[in-house]
Order: C-alpha cells, then structure tokens, then sequence
C-alpha cells in the first residue's frame, strides 16, 4: 500500500534517457509499426503498379472511349456550342462533312464508324460511305450529305453522334446489361431477343452455384473419411486428391476431352459392353454437360481441403456422445456432427463459387456455345470483335460480383485463414 | 480400417460398407482422367481413345511416335543423322515443344524467384502484430488469386500495351510474379504463426544484425513453408495462359500456350504424351511439397504420432 502511493506521488516514470515512459514506449511502437510496414511496403507498390493500375485502367476504358471525340474536332466543337434536338441545320452538317474528309485522310475513319456502329447497328457503311464521297460534295452540305445516303436524316443518329462526342458515357455499361439509349435519349432494355449478357451472367452465376453443390456432395464424404481415417491411411488417400489440386489444368481439360468425346474412352465402354448401340453415343462434350463435369473435377479439391481441415478438428468424442445417449446413427450426424463442419462448408463453397466465376480456360475447350461463360464473352470481345470498352464494361460487372462474394468470403472465413495443401 | 464398433446394427453395416464404395467412386474420379491419360498417349493410332490392339496389349497397338512428335515438330530436317548431335542441335534450336519449355523455364523460373522475394518479405511484415491496416493490405495481396484471370489480363493488356511492356518477357513475368504472390504470401504467414519471435529477440540482444539474424535464425526456420510457396508460384506461372494470350507476343510460346493452340487447332495425342511429361512433374512436385510439410510440422514440433 504504501510503496503504491509514494510511487504516485513521485515524479512520472521515466525511461533510461530521461523521456517520459508513455512517450518512449509510444516512440517504440511507432517505429515498430513502421518497421512492419516497411517489409510489406515494396510488394504492395509491386501489386499496384501490377495489379490496381492495370484494373484500374480496364475501368476507365469501361466508360471511356475517345474514338469518336479524339477523330471528329469540329462536330465536337459543334456540339459543345449548340445543344442538338432532333436533326440540326446546316451548321452541323458542314462541321460532319469537314469530319468526314479529314477522318478518311488522316484513316481514323474505320474507329469513327465502329463507334457509332455499336449503338447505331448498320452506321459503319453509312460512314465509310459517305466519307468517301464526302471531299466532292458542295453547300449545302446538309442536302449534298443526304442525297448520298437516306440514314444521314435520321434524328438518332444525331443523339447517338452527341453522346459519342463526350467520351465519358455510360453506354458500354448499359450494353453489357442489355439496355441501351432509345431514339429520345431515355434508357430502355434491349428487346427480349437480343438480350445477351443479361442471361449470360445469370447463365455463369447459375452454373457456379451448380458446380458448388456438386463440388460438396462429393467431397463431403470423401473429407469426412480422410478426417476420421487413422493417419498413415489418409496421408495415402491424401494424394488421391493432391495429385488433381498439383495437375495442370490444361492437363486434366485434356484428359476430359479424351474421356468424353463421342468418339472418346466413356462412350467408347459404353458402346463397348452394350449399354448403348453405336449410333446413340452421348455428346457428353462441346455443351453445358462438358462444363459441368469438367469443372467439377478441377474444383473438386478446392472443396475438400477446407473441409478436411475443419473435419479434422472435430473431436470424435461428440457423436459417441450422442450415440451413447440414445441417438440414431442419423440423428448424430444430423444433429451433432453435420453443424460443426458448417465452417468449412461455408469456406469451400464460396470458394469454389468464387473461383468458377471467372472460369475461362475450361468452357472455352470444353463448353461449346451452350456451356460458355462470362469470360469467354468478355475474352471474345478483347481477341475477336475488338469491342475493348464493351470488355471492360463486362470485367466491371464481373469484378463488382467477385468483390461482393470476397468479401463475405473474409467476413465468413477471414483472407488470413487461408490454407493450401 | 478401424473395426466397426459391437453396437452397428446389419442396416449401418451395409450402409457403412456403400459409403467406403461410394467414397472409393469419387477417388476414381479425382484421379482416373489424369491416370488414363498416360495410356492413350502411347496409341499408335491418332486416337484419342483405346483402340482394339490396346485393349488386347498387343505390342503393335503402342508406339513412341506422339513422344516422338514432342522432340521432332518444327524441327528442320528431323529424318536427317538421328540421334546425332546435329540433330540433338537441330532439336534444341528449332523444335516447338523444346522452345516453349525454354520459355515456359525462364517465365517461370524468374516470376517465381520475384514471387519469393517479395512475398516472402511481406509476410514477415504481415506476420508481425504490429502491422498497420493488416487485413486490408492482406485482402489486397491475396485478391490475385481471387479476381478471375480474364481481368488481370485484360487490365494487363491495356496498361502493357499504353507502357511499352506489351510483347516483352519482363511484362510477362511482372504478371506472373503477381499470380503467384498470394501462394507465397499464404504459405509464408503459415510456417510463421508457429515461429518463435523470442528466438530472433535474443539473436539481435546478442548482437546480431537485423540481416544476419534473418539469414542465420529466421530464414532457415521458415525455409519449408517459402520453398513450399515458391513451387505454388512456379506452378501457377508453369500453367498459366490467359495472361499468356492477351500479353505475349506471337513466338512467345508457353507449354500452356502451345497445349491450348493444339487443343483448339489440331488436336494430336502430342498433347496426351505433353500432358503425361506434365503429370510426371507434378507427382514430383507433389511428393516435394509433402515431404517439405512434413519437415515444416517437425521442426515447429506439431508433427501428430
């Protein structure tokens, strides 16, 4: 009692060089705290100079694309000027002309015409068109123009060619959901028939939850017997999973084409013990079915590892427990065993889920036209139509749905609980 | 097999036994596409199926030729002094399979020692609880894994192709150091929850540099779970191709890349003898990594009976 009080009523303590202890010790921590950092510091420029620049960008080209303002100068500084309603007055159609011509010289003609040909189907001839013939015509240019092509009247090209002016728009995003902007500028959906990405998105979402549920079904039973096996016997059975998580994946999708062709092993044994007469060979391959079973298989152990090690942790004593109790073999399971591995189903479905989301590889070797994803579309539109923003506007839709489910993914199972192998 | 308990009745006997049946099914189907594979790679027919000669083991039904076709294709006169070392010359220079495993070895080899390098450092930073914003710096670092390739590589072919790294290998192996930095990173933090930060303490009390005592105390302890993260980023550079696709340039052939050209083109049992070599690699890596697990839990002293 005594030491305690003397102790406060002496002068504050005080470290080695005489600083206040609360100061030194606040001192210390910071500079711990900077040590820390200063490890982590040049992976994580690393990473964004890799990573965060690079997406970032792909959601700048999403709702930025210059095509049309960075080729067309004086329609732009038209339209800066006037606000156009409907199809504008001779003014324009000079600016459109004197575009024209300087868009086939300078050859930037094509991207203009691409542009306006995303929202305005049929506008690329229109364009290359009229450029062509666009350094002969003489004022007025606005009848000249029209004598040459019908189309140069029409009201929604003029809103289509006013928004495009202004390279910061939304309209890639609203294409890739399937809507766009109808002749008054209001934003409409797309007709029931060329509704694309809509359904496709609904299509990759499905088919991941599909593929999740499979992936547990299978690998309940599978990681309860690791889990309850004495060691030496699971560590070997252990492989049988290891040697699909170590394989490549361009191996194993190799391995399913050669397993589920028509012409392939399966199909083969069937015809081979008669279950199935030779010309009914099932297409198990090029549609949904292939996806399916492919990825199944290549995610399968992403769902029985994180089962496993939670099934690991349960002590067998509770079912006994319970069965000594008085409890049906089902009852235990049901109600003791099955809620405790609740974590690990949670992990690995999500994972799973996560994972076959941004499937590409697979469905583009096994999937044909019906079993494609998300990710073929946006890869088709990078490599093939060479529509980049309406790529980017996809990859933004398809990155905001993989943030929502990684991170209930860390509120469910935590980023730093991750295990592997 | 532990023995089933006095008190089983005849129904969970039977249901115990279709559950051993219905587990050993779904092992078959982890592992009997990789294991056919080996097989059919050596039909002397360019099938992808077992022919009738196979099926019989008739010496005629199995050839060398599609492993054959790995050395041979793209050489320049492949028929010419066989075996000779003009042709081990001719090979090495212009077969396609050997010049995508040149570049497939030096994408990955050096993507995996940046990996490591970096990876391996960060989370030791990541592994101290002092560390500032750690969640959040961790979620950022492990979202590689997370975010599906076909946006890494379309964001990657934007800012390549705006920075001059489009076409080039440090581009290709920027990206792949960054796929593989979340296995280092998790692996790493792994073998570091069991380490023992008294021991670098008393190291640096008895005088040691902060280097030293990383590469005296702390390296050789966490060395299992940092090898373990390298072949996890090897692996993933090894395999990758989407990255591949939308960055590289045409003669940039991977083993992936090649593998899915020939799927997509002209689909050959070269592909099969490929993808044996590759399983054979991969039961290797395999084995390292348990090995290397089994070593980890020893030295930490949480190796179960």
């Amino acid at each position: 009692m005594e030491t305690q009080s003397t102790l406060q009523n002496d002068a504050p303590l005080t470290a080695a060089d005489g600083t206040p202890l609360h100061k030194a010790l606040g001192r210390a921590t910071r500079r711990a705290k900077w040590r820390a950092f200063l490890l982590v510091f040049p992976l994580l420029i690393f990473i964004i100079i890799t990573f965060a620049i690079p997406i970032a960008q792909m959601l700048y080209r999403s709702v930025n694309n210059t095509a049309f303002s960075d080729n067309m100068p004086n329609l732009v500084a038209y339209f800066a000027n006037n606000e156009v309603t409907g199809v504008p007055g001779e003014d324009a159609y000079a600016a459109l002309v004197a575009d024209l011509v300087q868009a086939r010289e300078a050859k930037t003609i094509g991207v203009v015409a691409t542009r306006i040909n995303y929202e305005l189907p049929g506008a690329r001839s229109q364009f290359t068109g009229g450029a062509r013939k666009a350094k002969k015509l003489e004022a007025p240019f606005k009848e000249a123009l029209i004598d040459v092509d019908e189309d140069w009247n029409d009201p929604h090209l003029w809103n289509v060619m006013q928004r495009a002016a202004n390279p910061v728009s939304a309209s890639f995003y609203l294409a890739a959901l399937d809507m766009k902007y109808d002749d008054t500028g209001n934003i409409v959906r797309a007709p029931e028939k060329k509704r694309i990405y809509v359904p496709l998105f609904v299509r990759t979402l499905w088919l991941s939850a599909l593929i999740s549920v499979l992936c547990l079904i299978l690998a309940f039973p599978v990681a309860r017997l690791l889990a309850t096996l004495p060691l030496r016997y699971s560590n070997l059975l252990m492989i049988f999973v290891l040697l699909p998580f170590w394989t490549s994946l361009l191996v194993r999708t190799t391995a399913w084409i050669a397993l589920l062709q028509s012409q392939g092993v399966l199909n083969d044994m069937l015809v081979g013990t008669n279950i199935l007469a030779d010309e009914n060979r099932v297409q198990l391959m090029y549609n949904q079915a292939g996806t399916i079973i492919a990825m199944t298989h290549i995610l399968l152990p992403f769902m029985i590892l994180p089962l496993y090690s939670v099934m690991k942790s349960i002590p067998p004593t509770y079912v006994r427990a319970a069965r000594s109790l008085g409890a049906s073999s089902w009852t235990a399971f049901w109600k003791v065993y099955f809620p405790q591995t609740i974590p690990g189903i949670g992990a690995g479905v999500l994972l799973v889920f996560i994972l076959s989301i941004g499937f590409y590889i697979t469905p583009a070797l096994v999937g044909g036209s019906s079993g494609q994803l998300i990710s073929n579309e946006i890869a088709r539109h990078m490599l093939q139509s060479l529509n980049w923003s309406l790529a980017a506007a996809l990859g933004g839709i398809l990155l905001l749905i993989i943030i929502v489910f990684y991170w209930l993914f860390d509120k469910v199972v935590g980023v730093d609980n991750m295990k592997l192998g | 097999m532990a023995k089933l308990p006095a008190y089983t009745t005849p129904l969970e006997r039977v249901w115990h036994y279709t559950y051993l049946l219905i587990c050993a099914l779904i092992f078959l189907f982890l592992v009997a596409p990789i294991l056919l594979v080996m097989p059919l790679s050596f039909n002397a027919e360019p099938y992808f199926t077992f022919t009738q000669k196979m099926l019989t083991f008739d010496p005629a039904g199995f050839s060398m030729r599609w492993y054959d076709n790995i050395l041979t294709h793209g050489m320049a006169a492949p028929e010419i002094m066989r075996w000779s070392k003009n042709w081990w010359l001719d090979a090495w220079e212009n077969a396609q399979w050997l010049h995508a495993a040149k570049n497939s070895v030096i994408i990955g080899v050096s993507a995996t020692i940046l990996a490591t390098a970096l990876g391996t450092l960060a989370a030791m930073g990541l592994s101290r609880p002092e560390m500032p914003f750690r969640r959040a710096i961790m979620g950022l670092l492990i979202s590689p894994m997370i975010v599906p390739l076909i946006i890494t590589a379309t964001g990657l072919f934007f800012f390549y192709s705006k920075t001059g790294l489009a076409h080039t290998y440090i581009g290709i192996i920027m990206a792949h150091a960054t796929l593989g930095i979340p296995f280092v990173i998790i692996t790493v933090t792994a073998t570091m929850v069991g380490f023992d930060h008294s021991l670098s303490r008393a190291a640096l009390n008895l005088g040691a540099t902060p280097i030293t005592v990383f590469r005296e105390i702390t390296l050789p302890l966490i060395l299992p779970g940092v090898i373990s993260g390298a072949l996890f980023a090897f692996v993933t550079s090894f395999d990758e191709v989407v990255v591949v696709l939308f960055v590289a340039a045409f003669d940039q052939q991977t083993i992936p890349r090649q593998m899915w050209n020939g799927i997509r083109e002209q689909i050959s049992p070269t592909i099969l003898a490929v993808a044996t070599i590759l399983v054979i690699f991969s039961i290797l890596l395999l084995t390292t990594v348990e090995i290397l697990r089994r070593r980890s839990e020893k030295l930490r002293g949480i190796s179960p009976a």
